[in-house]
């Protein structure tokens, strides 16, 4: 498309990014036939191609966001469908990210948005802090109906039933392999995860370590910054990102690493993303290194191979794919591949490209379109009879967890069960 | 911009409050769209270079509700533009800024699904891809597949009679279409044809066909279903030159062997393709994907008859796809080819028909053309029924080129008329090719067809300033709409 910014306005590097993606775009239309909010919402402003233009408009003219475009683009679920789509390969995700970091900074939203935001901003990242509220909110629960706002009412019924002690697997420590050493990786303990589901990363240190990997938890990281990043607040997510970068670095400068294990699909699309975050700063060639060396935990079991997959029960495994895993990385096989050789029998839904309506934390900011993706990706599930359905990702997890009576399990602790590890925690009443 | 648009009626938009309210009135609360930040998303389709902010946008959910907005538009006379997915390459969703567009994407319901009678009917936003998705597990499909077909919707595959790489075999759109629910300028809403084929009378829905949103509004479609073959299979055929695979073309069509699909992509688009598909396209001047289906002894015996041909030509490459992904993979890269030249530049994709033994003359003419006018121009197309859309490369950021390649353009739409071809496949006319109707038809033709759209729209209020040259369609409506307000 035609654009008509300023040798001015090109000056700025994100400016300039955005100029070349939307140069890129020739507004076919592809996008919008894979847009989950399109198909709900029926309207151009609320797919890829809407949005693609409600962004250049603002930031051609360099306006004041209006409340209707800053709906629009908060509508996105960020799933990167309308990426996997583009024929002409548009980076919708850098516009995008572009677009919030603009509207964080030149818009105001109403008094109560804000303090969502800032409360979600300054508990989920945070792994005791998020504990506490998700205690907070099992307790609250009984009041749900007292509470006026949908979002708020969303919070609380994300509160998982059982809220695990802290596992001590996630503190700063190292792994031994067993056997001989094969790779030396470290695991990003992530934070929302950590609260919710402590199994995960348990299930993957032993899955390592069984394969012959010496797995760190390096000290001094935290939160990867996808959450604040969605929010536009660049500012919070690149101080979680630089932390990051900087223990890593430490040990890879240290005593070497093969590649930083990450078993949220959510993270792994940001952290792959750190050397674009930093590009053109003083931290651009660390944040390169780290995120050449982020693999999903799917990418390095591929890579090393299942050992002695025997153990587990050959169950019928409908398997979600995520979205930040199938189009923010790209992995769509892989995960597939290895459930089968692990011995079961893999389902894909229907419209499996299509998102669960989780995305981060708009599954609390839209729970209305949220709540209507769920239930088409849980009937979709459904529909193909699964005894329990796996997922990479925490959020897919807890939102299709919260629409259906079958078991919802991470690959990951399939995969762990397969080759000699417990039988996951969530299908141990099952048949 | 070279193409001109008719200034828009004043009155019109100093009442613009007053429609906004009306359509308001008429209409759920989420169906009205007149913020104007809002507004300019829908101010063009896939054809970017000639954009304009409607008024507003409804979206409706019934044909009840299209009525509804179609009474409110006729009784304060404001034009509308009907919208399907906004795919359209020759601007034909273009709005004008005194007309409301209305979207029907939310038409988007499966209604009957007659396997016995081999029908089904859809509300017209259902996209064309999703028709065939549905009748997949059921064993049957829907034929015409224009390359836009994942996002495309079957109300605007009716307005364009829409083709694809499939209607060498199945024929197009207007072959396909059993019956329609349309709804009048007026708000009337009629019933065209039906599911029992061949009905009594005028063939009306054989006029609405292509009539491109100058007649009416297709709510709902009543679409011709086909059994799955029992396979399918391509080739690639790679060529030196383009000539040579345009004369590959014309002598397979000759030999009386039938693929289903011929299609044609040289080298600059190969090179855009190949980076999203992965499809190993031969590297070549100019390749043919030709599909044969039927049994395996018959897809075995027509590839045969094919190679011989091909073998005769000296090709570089000939390859059969060797299983389901790789097929996939081959067609993927051709139905995103003009997405995919996205990779390379801006473009204008034009849409020329030609006869099918004419194909190697035009091939040469339009490299001729092309040093001519000094832009590349990449060539994919629907080369069995000569259905050509080369697109023009130029840059939209440089002042002046993008008239350099409209010119560029009509002179390979004028060739095409020229060597006994025409101005569209399917792509329609719209505002595109416009001005080179006269190129096509004579002042007799164009008034013939006119006089049919003042049967259907004597207020000329649906989809303005598209198909008729805008001189020839002004001196018509000054001698005619007199006539009809006197009536």
């Amino acid at each position: 498309m035609q654009t008509t910014f300023t040798p001015e306005q090109l000056a700025d590097p994100l400016t300039a990014r955005s100029n070349e993606i939307l140069r890129t775009c020739v507004h076919c239309g592809f996008c919008t036939a894979t847009c989950p909010t399109y198909k709900v919402l029926g309207d151009e402003l609320d797919s890829p191609r809407g949005r693609i233009y409600l962004i250049k408009d603002m930031l051609e003219n360099a306006r004041v966001p209006d409340d209707k475009t800053v709906t629009h683009i908060d509508r996105c679920l960020s799933c990167l469908s309308c990426m996997t789509t583009c024929p002409s390969g548009v980076h919708y995700m850098h516009l995008v990210d572009h677009a919030r970091e603009y509207i964080e900074q030149n818009y105001r939203r109403p008094l109560p948005d804000r303090v969502l935001r800032w409360v979600l901003a300054r508990i989920l990242p945070y792994p005791g802090r998020f504990r506490l509220a998700l205690l907070g909110a099992k307790l609250g629960r009984p009041f749900r109906r007292l509470i006026p706002d949908a979002r708020l009412r969303a919070m609380l019924d994300m509160a998982p039933r059982d809220i695990p002690a802290p596992s001590r697997n996630d503190s700063p420590q190292v792994f031994a392999a067993q056997g001989p050493r094969r790779k030396r990786v470290a695991l990003l303990t992530g934070c929302a995860q950590r609260a919710l589901n402590t199994d995960i990363n348990d299930a993957t240190i032993r899955l390592l370590r069984r394969h012959g990997c010496e797995v760190v938890i390096p000290r001094g990281m935290g939160c990867c910054g996808a959450l604040t990043h969605h929010m536009g607040r660049t500012g919070e997510s690149h101080a979680f990102a630089a932390a990051n970068i900087r223990a890593l670095t430490a040990e890879i400068d240290g005593a070497g690493l093969d590649a930083l294990v990450i078993n949220t699909s959510g993270c792994g699309t940001t952290v792959k993303d750190y050397g674009h975050m930093f590009a053109g700063g003083p931290l651009e060639a660390d944040a390169a290194r780290v995120a050449a060396l982020a693999k999903d935990i799917t990418e390095v079991m591929a890579d090393l191979g299942l050992t002695d997959a025997t153990h587990a029960v050959p169950l019928r495994v409908g398997y979600h794919a995520a979205c930040s895993l199938q189009h923010g990385q790209g992995i769509k096989a892989t995960p597939k591949e290895l459930l089968a050789a692990a011995g079961f029998t893999v389902l894909e839904p229907r419209d499996s490209h299509i998102c669960c309506g989780s995305a981060g934390t708009y599954n609390l900011m839209q729970p209305a379109i949220s709540a209507e993706l769920k239930a088409r990706k849980v009937a979709t599930l459904e529909a193909t009879s699964p005894q329990v359905i796996s997922a990479g990702n925490i959020g897919c997890m807890m939102q299709i967890g919260s629409g259906t009576a079958v078991p919802v399990v991470h690959t990951v602790e399939l995969l762990d069960w397969a080759t000699g590890g417990p039988r996951p925690q969530a299908l141990r009443h099952a048949a | 911009m070279t193409i001109a648009m008719p200034a828009p009626d004043a009155q019109v938009i100093a009442q613009r409050p007053q429609i906004v309210a009306a359509l308001r009135a008429v209409l759920p609360a989420d169906a009205v769209i007149d913020d104007p930040h809002e507004t300019r998303a829908y101010e063009c389709d896939a054809l970017t270079a000639y954009r304009c902010p409607p008024l507003a946008v409804v979206l409706p959910r019934t044909t009840a509700e299209v009525a509804a907005a179609m009474r409110v538009s006729h009784g304060l006379g404001v034009p509308v533009v009907p919208r399907g997915a906004g795919t359209s390459l020759a601007g034909g969703a273009l709005p004008t800024a005194d007309c409301v567009i209305l979207g029907t994407m939310r038409l988007n319901a499966f209604l009957d699904i007659d396997l016995a009678n081999r029908y089904v009917r859809v509300q017209s936003g259902v996209t064309n891809l999703s028709v065939s998705a549905e009748l997949e597990p059921l064993g049957f499909f829907y034929a015409p597949d224009p390359s836009s077909q994942l996002a495309c919707t079957i109300a605007g595959n009716i307005a364009m009679n829409s083709g694809g790489a499939h209607c060498l075999k199945y024929g197009v759109t207007t072959n396909n279409l059993l019956g329609a629910t349309v709804v009048l300028t007026t708000g009337e809403i009629i019933e065209l044809g039906g599911p029992e084929p061949g009905p009594a009378g005028l063939d009306l829905l054989g006029v609405l066909c292509g009539s491109e949103g100058q007649l009416g509004v297709v709510t709902e479609a009543t679409l011709r279903i086909l059994p799955r073959p029992e396979g399918a299979r391509p080739v690639l055929i790679g060529f030196d030159s383009p000539e040579v695979a345009g004369e590959c073309v014309a002598n397979i069509i000759r030999s009386g062997v039938l693929p289903v699909a011929i299609e044609y992509m040289d080298e600059p688009c190969l090179r855009a393709v190949e980076s999203f598909a992965k499809a190993g396209y031969p590297d070549c001047p100019a390749v043919l994907i030709v599909e044969v289906e039927g049994s395996k002894a018959e897809i075995d015996d027509q590839i045969a008859r094919i190679r011989a041909i091909a073998d005769a030509l000296n090709p570089v490459e000939f390859r059969e796809s060797r299983n389901a992904d790789e097929s996939l993979a081959i067609w993927k890269g051709r139905k995103s080819a003009f997405g995919a030249m996205g990779r390379l530049g801006d473009y204008i994709c034009l849409d020329g028909t030609v006869p099918v033994g004419q194909l190697p003359h035009t091939l040469r003419r339009i490299g001729e053309l092309s040093r001519q006018h000094g832009l590349e121009v990449a060539n994919v197309f629907h080369a069995g029924d000569g259905n050509m859309h080369p697109l023009i490369l130029f840059d939209a950021n440089t002042p002046g080129d993008l008239a350099r390649a409209e010119a560029f353009g009509a002179d390979i739409l004028r060739l095409c008329v020229e060597v006994g071809g025409c101005l569209t496949g399917e792509h329609g006319v719209g505002v595109e090719k416009r001005d080179l109707m006269g190129d096509q038809y004579d002042p007799d033709d164009l008034a013939i067809q006119m006089q049919v759209k003042d049967v259907f729209d004597p207020g000329w209020l649906l989809n303005p300033a598209k198909v008729f040259p805008l001189e020839a369609s002004a001196a018509h409506r000054a001698h005619t709409a007199p006539l009809a307000a006197a009536e």
